[in-house]
């Protein structure tokens, strides 16, 4: 190759040809998605919603941990947040249902910024225990509210489930749509947030926070930012888990293993610091859970185990392991250089 | 009186406090290492001596003397074999395998001892105090807790600043490629480390499993116990450590005294208004 090349003999891409047909099977999954309440049966529309809160709970924990460098293992207090302030707007506010589910998550955002200021002074794996402590604070703090029930939480009023629709087939066919755009809009915010600026600053802060502070990108702002975002999504998951499970306390609602566990697992197998990883890391934890059903809390065990493993000897997880070994990559986030005379 | 009694209580607390907290301490301090699955392991320590009380009938303080090695060896072998893979410039390495064996060991001591909470117990030594005053009296089990915490503290700074063996954990832990030339066997000290901490959490878990009542699911709470005590006294600080221990026993118990339900909160809410206010701690040692 000519050792004198000229920039103009470069262009960037983003694209590859794997990442083109993945948008078509993208598209063509969605749409059979969109498809399915006219069909399944509640069993599997359960499983899909379910699906797709741990696939959005996922993709959060992995835009904080995985590219902002930030591992959180308090996630459970957004999501339980989240959920509470679906009841007191739905029960308090008299807001819609649906509404309500959104508008928590801007609440939980507004939560999420004292609560960064606070755990922000400590760092990395002091960072991690900070805010499990927090949320430990969230959880004995809404135990004393005798209004939301206290310690044995509440159950969402019959009045309240009918304004989400009047018919029980008519309301999970909502809460499944609202679980899809969700799932979809927050891969999607990960991909976009990726594809622009920030997505520059926050790779560069990954991989050096030294050598990106030096470049002038604001590291305290961009951290900040990544938090507060993903707590805001991660608020409005809560939201709709609790409206789907109707009942909610604060064992449930900031349960470690549940929120956060279960989801650091998933990224950890699925593949850390990727956007496809989260989501084949989903579909290992729905076939592990399904296969060891009838044996409690074994399932818990063995994606420790599995995770475990991975952390030492696949430390990418097994989307990290597959786009190395075949070059694959179906969200292009990428900039790779290309000669001018190869993209012809 | 009331609230001198309040406080002599929450001192005593703090002493299991500062011991849950010496362990943590001494990981970070020699390898850097935070271990999440801290809390598990004085659980599983609580456990393991009450296997060796029922099967053997022996009083739990006597089980020390099988408990306490038993974890140092699981300590040596798990750095050794285990989490020094996991050490080097990324932190998620151990932070996340620590987490999943904290995940595990909840688990597994779940299927085999199921949720029912348990209580070893001392005999006698259960309600025996001493009456200082009229309204003062001191229970003598949480003395004892105490004044060991106060004696691991002393010995484990002893150890660190007046022996070879302390030498080596502080070089290691100073520059661990110098120490390396300087023949010191790195994995071998950390493992040696991990084992003494180990030995400090078993204790912990005897102790524990003696004053109140334990399940499956307490270790988390633990390590936040132990993880607050080292944030307030200060990182790098043995004595500061035993001090922030006690601020959080005397927060707590002071909390409780308010209203039952708002003991843990006090202490947490302490904490992290120290951490706002002091974020170095009280009693900062190490500059980094």
């Amino acid at each position: 190759m000519n050792t004198q090349m000229k920039t103009e003999q470069f262009s960037v891409v983003r694209n590859t040809t794997t990442s083109r047909g993945a948008a078509v099977v993208t598209a063509m999954i969605l749409i059979a998605l969109i498809s399915v309440p006219f069909w399944a049966g509640r069993a599997d529309l359960r499983m899909i919603i379910e699906f797709a809160y741990y696939l959005s709970l996922a993709q959060m924990w992995n835009l904080l941990a995985g590219y902002a460098g930030l591992v959180s293992i308090g996630q459970q207090a957004f999501v339980g947040l989240g959920g509470y302030m679906l009841f007191v707007l739905a029960i308090y506010f008299n807001v819609p249902p649906i509404i309500a589910v959104f508008l928590s998550g801007l609440i939980v955002a507004l939560f999420a910024i004292p609560t960064a200021l606070t755990v922000f002074r400590l760092r990395g794996a002091y960072f991690a225990i900070g805010t499990w402590v927090v949320a430990e604070v969230y959880r004995l703090g809404f135990a004393q509210v005798t209004t939301l029930g206290g310690g044995s939480g509440q159950s969402l009023p019959a009045s309240i489930v009918r304004e989400i629709g009047s018919g029980r087939s008519e309301r999970e066919m909502i809460i499944y749509f609202t679980a899809l755009f969700i799932a979809v809009a927050s891969i999607g915010l990960v991909y976009w947030l990726l594809r622009s600026k920030h997505g520059l600053s926050l790779t560069a802060i990954r991989d050096s926070e030294a050598a990106s502070d030096s470049l002038g990108v604001d590291i305290f702002k961009t951290k900040l930012a990544v938090y507060v975002i993903s707590a805001g999504i991660t608020g409005v998951v809560g939201a709709l888990i609790f409206l789907q499970k109707l009942r909610i306390s604060p064992d449930a609602a900031f349960n470690l293993q549940d929120w956060t566990a279960a989801v650091i697992f998933i990224v950890v197998i699925g593949g850390i610091g990727t956007i496809e990883g989260p989501i084949i890391g989903t579909l290992i934890y729905f076939i592990l859970r399904g296969v060891l059903a009838d044996y409690g809390s074994v399932y818990m065990i063995v994606l420790g185990v599995v995770a475990v493993v991975m952390m030492l000897k696949a430390p990418q997880g097994v989307w990290g392991f597959l786009s190395k070994k075949y070059d694959l990559h179906l969200f292009p986030v990428h900039r790779r250089l290309k000669a001018k005379d190869e993209l012809e | 009186m009331d609230w001198v009694n309040t406080i002599v209580q929450g001192v005593l607390l703090g002493g299991l406090y500062a011991m849950f907290a010496t362990g943590l301490s001494l990981m970070f301090g020699i390898m850097r290492l935070v271990n999440i699955a801290h809390g598990d392991f004085i659980v599983l320590a609580s456990y393991l001596a009450l296997v060796v009380v029922t099967s053997l009938g022996l009083s739990p303080l006597i089980s020390l003397v099988i408990v306490v090695p038993l974890m140092f060896v699981i300590g040596y072998v798990l750095q050794r074999y285990l989490l020094n893979k996991t050490l080097g410039d990324d932190i998620l390495p151990p932070l996340l395998v620590t987490f999943g064996m904290s995940i595990i060991l909840q688990n597994v001591l779940l299927e085999v001892f199921s949720a029912d909470s348990q209580k070893l117990s001392a005999g006698d030594l259960d309600i025996a105090s001493i009456n200082v005053s009229d309204q003062l009296s001191v229970g003598v089990m949480p003395l004892i807790v105490f004044i060991s915490g106060v004696a691991i503290v002393g010995g484990l700074q002893f150890l660190f600043y007046k022996t070879e063996l302390g030498r080596a954990f502080r070089a290691t832990s100073d520059d661990q490629d110098t120490a390396r030339l300087m023949g010191v066997n790195n994995s071998h000290i950390f493992a040696l480390a991990m084992a003494i901490a180990m030995a400090v959490v078993a204790i912990a878990g005897v102790f524990l499993a003696m004053r109140t009542n334990f399940d499956p699911t307490v270790g988390p709470a633990r390590l936040l116990y132990g993880f607050e005590a080292v944030i307030i006294g200060g990182l790098g600080s043995l004595w500061g450590t035993l001090a922030g221990g006690i601020i959080l026993g005397v927060a707590q118990a002071v909390g409780a005294q308010i209203d039952p339900g708002w003991q843990i909160m006090t202490g947490h809410i302490v904490f992290l208004v120290i951490l706002i206010f002091r974020p170095r701690g009280l009693f900062p040692r190490s500059v980094d």
